[in-house]
């Protein structure tokens, strides 16, 4: 009987272990005081000789952040109003007054991304692609910042895992024919990226937002 | 006792690594915004037609469709000059997800929705 007591403390032990993060979280008051529902990304800033990096990152960053239950503005759209305002330069856009923003999209934050390396580099024999990103989410109503951090994602980290996330993460993505000319290892590597830098499922990332069954669960299971 | 362990057991069996299933269907929604992006590679006419599958397939899955899927379309609609499929799917949009109400009606009020 003793026996079977240690061995299912033993299987708890290790059922809570396998499942907990590892990674310390940060201080999320800020965050979960401004308690927003919806996401405007803004156009990366590009520190990348890359042109399409920015395009990459804009397209693979709405969906970490849908998932974690926040409503994300329709990144295309978003830039194109930009461009109809006469904004096309991503630093002139993240200057845009928070409340300026807050008057056309009615967002409650705004996600300023920065793409601080991008692509394919060659080490001696093997080739790597690589994407790293910084980023800080700001309240529109009152331009604080409520999260910040950085993600790095590389072909060239261990292999089976990166293949694993990254089909994890395209399984429902498929390609369609029409776009294989399109898609390249980049923009698979900035959906890993991103995802690491947002998705609530990490404990650096955001916190969840309303639509997701996650939101505020964390503080209700810690209440009891 | 030991119905506490079995049952704090169970908690963890159940609750612990459960993967919560996604909460919208994508498609081909991320690839199309990368294709608009970068331009030439792809024409609008197909962007459409693969937004159009991706929500149809949404539909057949009985999964809701990703925020923003049906605003690309508009746009893209706005684009070759068909203002009320654009208009139809900025308010459907708008209809799925009040969060984006503001935004649309700027769009819709001041008729960017796509290059007028």
């Amino acid at each position: 009987m003793n026996r079977l007591k240690q061995g299912v403390v033993m299987f708890i032990a290790f059922a809570l272990s396998a499942c907990a993060s590892q990674q310390a979280t940060y201080d999320d008051s800020a965050f979960k005081q401004s308690d927003p529902a919806s996401i405007l990304i803004l156009p990366p800033v590009n520190n990348t000789p890359e042109i399409i990096a920015p395009y990459s990152v804009m397209a693979q960053a709405a969906t970490p952040l849908a998932e974690s239950g926040f409503y994300v503005f329709p990144v295309g759209l978003v830039d194109q109003t930009f461009k109809n305002n006469g904004l096309t330069v991503a630093q002139d856009i993240q200057a845009v007054p928070v409340a300026k923003l807050q008057e056309i999209f009615g967002a409650d934050a705004a996600l300023y991304i920065t793409i601080e390396r991008y692509g394919t580099s060659y080490v001696v024999v093997s080739s790597e692609t690589r994407v790293t990103l910084s980023a800080s989410l700001v309240d529109l109503q009152n331009g604080q910042q409520i999260w910040q951090g950085t993600a790095t994602a590389s072909s060239a980290e261990n292999q089976a895992n990166v293949n694993n996330s990254l089909v994890g993460l395209l399984i429902q993505a498929a390609v369609s024919q029409v776009f294989e000319t399109v898609t390249d290892r980049g923009f698979d590597i900035s959906a890993l990226a991103t995802s690491r830098l947002l998705s609530a499922k990490n404990k650096q990332g955001l916190r969840y937002g309303p639509r997701s069954p996650e939101y505020r669960q964390e503080e209700a299971q810690h209440g009891q | 006792m030991d119905k506490v362990i079995t049952a704090l057991a169970l908690a963890v069996i159940l609750t612990g690594c459960t993967s919560t299933p996604p909460l919208y269907y994508y498609g081909d929604y991320n690839n199309a915004v990368y294709s608009y992006f970068k331009g030439g590679e792809v024409t609008v006419q197909e962007q459409i037609q693969a937004l159009e599958t991706t929500i149809e397939k949404a539909a057949a899955r009985q999964q809701h469709i990703a925020p923003g899927v049906h605003a690309q379309l508009g746009m893209l609609y706005f684009e070759t000059g068909n203002a009320d499929r654009g208009t139809a799917e900025l308010s459907r949009e708008k209809q799925l997800f009040p969060e984006s109400a503001q935004y649309i009606d700027f769009l819709l009020t001041t008729r960017q929705g796509g290059t007028s």
